[in-house]
């Protein structure tokens, strides 16, 4: 956006790469869905995108407060993007308490376009301005538009029959409209997606219809804005895409690995933000081999999956944070027992409740160590939204074939993060051939794979196999209980040497840019956008500049020590003081540099190249350019 | 027990189900007659060996699936409900019995086992109640009597007891029964009908531990006393008990309680009728109320009704499902939504 003050409406449409955009309002002014819907049509039209949805835990917060602010920012671009974006060029708020919380996200000079019918004096009051900043000087270093939607709503919305309440829940639709205008976008699509939405309720389908229209006029008669803004279709890969959110990922990858694998899957979870949208996709997938159980709490739901596991099943559980510390005895016992099991965890802000909404990734260690004595698990990390699709059936994958717990560690720029997939080819996606056995003859309950390490799986049903498993500890072999001293040594030895044997089979880590050089940026889960985006100014620089996000944590890929040997410096950004740094370290002795940030937001770009700058120097980029 | 799987032509014998690991229970524990019982019943119940499962938490009744040679699985503490309901929904076709004592399935695991109850999940709970910790060595249980001296509780238990057919009532539970660990034949009785109810049944068996809390049934079950203190419960039989059957268990309709009296006398209640599956719970919640002094303990079938089972009516809206859309497949799972096609340039 350009930063020249507003002009006459001249009908000029300018045309610009990117465009960041966030939307503020009230918990309950539909800002969510405004941002989705947009997202929903930029990306049909062909832009590459990137959202970030900053809601509140509360789910209706007191209307006015700053509190109950809710946000959702999107990115749309011609070319590739990673995030969505640092600071937003278009902010348009809904009452004062938007305005205030969200201004800072604003950049100098960025279109500020508020409902200015929501500047009344209580509005104002609640979000602790004295005077409205309106009509004072402080937003002049913004192009700022006062639109009274308020008003605009109740006029366009006369004699719809609504009360006055569900007049004004409409002004999201206004805001919308003449964000549509303002981009040039497909007005019908929209006016089809908004009567598929409220089926349910014709009349307020309707109203939402008129207050887009609304809107979407508005813009065309005003002269407020000196130009409309074009951005053209990103040059993505060739193939079929659509929009999806990470959770929404993460969900079609579990029912598509139970379609690879032709097993039941069991999904046993207990409500928890921001993990609960997977439950849902799932229970609404009934046509398919996935069998959602909503358990007593988050324990029952951990086990269940077990026992489904034992059923020869494939048992998933999901959750966040705290509820993965109830469920840690359980994972425990699928230790011990060797069965599968895949545990979802959604990160969030902790300790504790901490910041539901928030994103975090103070989980690493807890996944890794989180049990008591040693209880070896696999844990795996998707980089981006669409990725989680992936990640999610190579979790099952692992665990069905090496007869072990997964912990796959998504968090929540990723869980409600938005984004293009481009959609795999079926015939591309691998059959998972979970081992079971057969022949009773060579059955014994923990006689392993020499290649794996795995113990058969044998679930009841199979005359001949009748064995018993549990959580003391087993003979070698048979699966006795036994307290044998040597026995026990060697068993724990096996259980770490199966998942260290994961390694084996995984893929050389993936490194984006120099192969060696200045720099290598790690991280692991949703921080991938602001890392890649960084790496990539940064060799616009003239540094030399790797980046590895991380989708295997435990096991670490075997080239890991080699690939960070390849670079002067290593900076390993994280949402956490720094625990993959502090594996990282133990690992290779090597003397990493962390990037940590503990304060319920992500990263942006510019933080992490700040911190590389200050790390590599701007000399180096220098005599790297002559 | 039609739904499961039969065992065909084979026909087994107690020693079938016997595994070839050693028991190790203390000399005198209940847990042997009751392991005998089940060894010894299973052969009749005509399931395919294959198809029967014993899960277990933890404490000495949860040692029971290794001594079973069926599939088994010795899981952690309270936790045995909620593994068998996710077995279940996994695969509604097993036999699936759960095993738990006291503390197990009370303390650390009451949020499991109500919930397998209000479920109606279709698997077997033998509650073995000893009303004392048994394998961390002697503490006070949420079934121990007010007063009870135990190494944690030396002044005695200062918290009342549940019950556990009470807890099972208000829990919505369709089969809940109680039985002795000496009384085999009953006992055996009583394991025969939870395996024929289908859906979640729940007996708690009296269970002597004869290390931490010797005697604590003796009353029920010496020749000179348990004729005066049990009611064994019959269905469609009026509440008599004692040596000569003289003694009632009456209804007084004013203050809602169960009255001893001796048959043939009024006293202003009402003589009533145990029906295992009466509408209302009301008779058995009033029945399964804590024992207490000057009444006789109820032994048998407190309630069985039916109800639909929870892991068949969850498979069966998937099943609905496929049969009104197709059963689900990658392509359209994939390729679902708004989508766009980016052509090379």
């Amino acid at each position: 956006m350009s930063s020249t003050g507003p002009g006459a409406n001249s009908g000029k449409i300018e045309e610009v790469e990117s465009i960041v955009i966030r939307f503020a309002g009230d918990s309950g002014d539909g800002m969510q869905l405004t941002g989705t819907e947009l997202t929903r049509a930029v990306a049909l039209s062909g832009n590459d995108i990137a959202t970030f949805p900053d809601f509140p835990a509360e789910i209706r917060a007191p209307a006015g407060t700053t509190y109950g602010v809710s946000g959702f920012q999107l990115q749309f671009s011609s070319s590739e993007i990673f995030t969505p974006g640092d600071a937003a060029g278009v902010l348009i708020t809904m009452n004062p308490a938007a305005l205030r919380t969200n201004l800072s996200t604003l950049e100098p000079g960025g279109l500020l376009i508020v409902d200015s019918g929501a500047f009344k004096k209580r509005n104002l009051q609640l979000s602790g301005y004295e005077v409205s900043p309106l009509e004072d000087d402080s937003l002049s270093g913004y192009q700022l538009i006062p639109v009274d939607m308020t008003r605009a709503v109740t006029v366009a919305l006369k004699g719809s029959g609504l009360s006055p309440g569900d007049v004004q829940r409409c002004r999201n639709f206004f805001a919308l409209g003449l964000v549509f205008w303002l981009y040039g976008r497909d007005e019908k699509r929209e006016v089809e997606s908004i009567r598929a939405k409220f089926r349910a309720r014709p009349e307020v389908a309707e109203a939402n219809v008129k207050a887009f229209k609304a809107g979407h006029a508005y813009g065309e008669t005003t002269e407020a804005f000196k130009s409309r803004y074009h951005v053209p279709a990103a040059d993505l890969e060739p193939g079929e895409y659509r929009n999806v959110t990470g959770n929404e990922a993460l969900a079609t990858g579990l029912v598509a690995a139970a379609l690879l694998a032709d097993r039941r899957m069991v999904y046993a979870s207990y409500p928890i933000t921001p993990a609960s949208d997977i439950l849902h996709y799932l229970a609404a997938h009934q046509r398919y081999p996935v069998t959602t159980f909503q358990a007593e709490d988050e324990i029952a739901a951990v086990t269940a999956a077990i026992g489904a596991s034992f059923g020869g099943a494939i048992g998933v559980t999901g959750t966040s944070g705290p509820g993965f510390a109830l469920k840690q005895e359980g994972v425990g016992l699928a230790v011990m027992a060797e069965l599968p099991l895949v545990l979802i965890d959604v990160q969030r802000g902790g300790p504790s409740t901490g910041l539901p909404t928030k994103p975090e990734q103070g989980d690493l260690l807890q996944a890794i160590f989180g049990r008591n004595s040693e209880s070896p698990v696999a844990v795996i990390a998707p980089a981006r939204p669409s990725e989680c699709f992936d990640m999610a059936i190579e979790a099952v994958r692992l665990a069905t074939q090496h007869m072990c717990p997964v912990v796959l560690l998504s968090d929540n720029t990723l869980a409600n993060g938005a984004e293009p997939w481009r959609l795999p080819e079926i015939s591309d996606l691998a059959p998972i051939e979970p081992g079971f056995r057969t022949d009773a003859e060579t059955f014994a309950p923990y006689l392993r794979d020499p290649d794996t390490l795995a113990r058969p799986w044998a679930p009841p049903g199979t005359p001949g196999f009748e064995h018993r498993i549990g959580g003391l500890e087993k003979q070698d072999v048979t699966g006795d209980v036994s307290y044998d001293p040597a026995n026990h040594g060697h068993m724990n030895a096996m259980r770490a040497a199966k998942i260290a044997k994961i390694a084996d089979r995984l893929p050389p880590v993936d490194v984006y840019g120099d192969a060696e050089g200045d720099l290598l940026l790690v991280g692991f889960g949703g921080t991938y956008g602001a890392l890649r985006q960084a790496a990539q100014s940064l060799r616009g620089e003239g540094h030399r500049v790797g980046h590895a996000q991380l989708r295997y944590l435990n096991p670490l890929q075997s080239d890991i020590d080699e690939v960070l040997r390849r670079y002067r410096r290593v900076l390993i950004p994280e949402l956490n003081p720094g625990q993959l740094r502090m594996l990282l370290r133990a690992r290779t002795l090597l003397d990493l540099e962390g990037l940590n940030k503990v304060d319920g937001t992500p990263f942006m770009v510019r933080e992490v190249v700040e911190a590389a700058r200050r790390l590599i120097g701007p000399a180096a980029a220098k005599e790297l350019r002559a | 027990m039609s739904a499961v799987p039969g065992a065909g032509e084979r026909r087994y014998t107690k020693k079938d189900f016997t595994s070839d690991q050693d028991v190790r229970w203390c000399p005198g524990c209940g847990d042997y007659a009751i392991l005998a019982q089940l060894q010894k019943l299973m052969p009749d119940l005509g399931i395919a060996k294959e198809n029967i499962v014993f899960i277990s938490g933890i404490g000495c009744s949860s040692r029971f699936p290794y001594y079973m040679d069926t599939y088994g699985f010795h899981t952690i503490h309270g936790r045995a409900p909620a593994i068998a309901t996710g077995l279940k929904l996994a695969r509604p076709e097993l036999s699936v019995w759960v095993v738990t004592g006291d503390g197990d399935a009370l303390s650390i695991g009451g949020n499991h086992l109500i919930h397998a109850l209000r479920r109606n999940v279709d698997v077997k709970i033998l509650l073995f109640n000893n009303k004392v910790y048994g394998l961390t060595k002697g503490q006070y249980s949420p079934t121990s009597d007010v007063g009870q001296r135990t190494k944690s509780s030396p002044s005695g238990v200062v918290s009342p007891p549940f019950s556990p057919p009470a807890l099972a009532l208000g829990s919505s539970a369709t089969f809940v029964a109680r039985a002795v660990d000496t009384e085999v034949q009953h006992l055996q009785q009583m394991i025969r009908r939870m395996a024929e109810h289908p859906g979640a049944a729940l007996l708690e068996i009296y269970q002597n531990c004869p290390v931490f809390n010797d005697g604590a049934f003796a009353p029920l079950k010496d020749r000179d006393t348990k004729q005066d203190e049990v009611l064994m419960l019959e269905d469609g039989e009026k509440l008599v008990y004692g040596r000569e059957r003289e003694k009632i268990l009456k209804l007084d309709p004013d203050r809602l309680v169960l009255v001893p009296g001796r048959v043939g006398d009024e006293n202003g209640a009402i003589e009533i009728v145990h029906r295992e599956d009466a509408e209302s719970t009301m008779l058995a919640a009033l029945l399964s109320e804590h024992p207490r002094p000057g009444f006789p303990t109820p032994i048998g079938v407190f309630r069985s009704v039916e109800r639909p089972v929870f892991e068949r009516e969850t498979l069966a809206q998937g099943e609905a499902a496929v049969a009104a859309g197709g059963a689900g497949q990658l392509e359209e799972l994939i390729y679902a939504g708004d989508r766009w096609r980016v052509s090379s340039s």
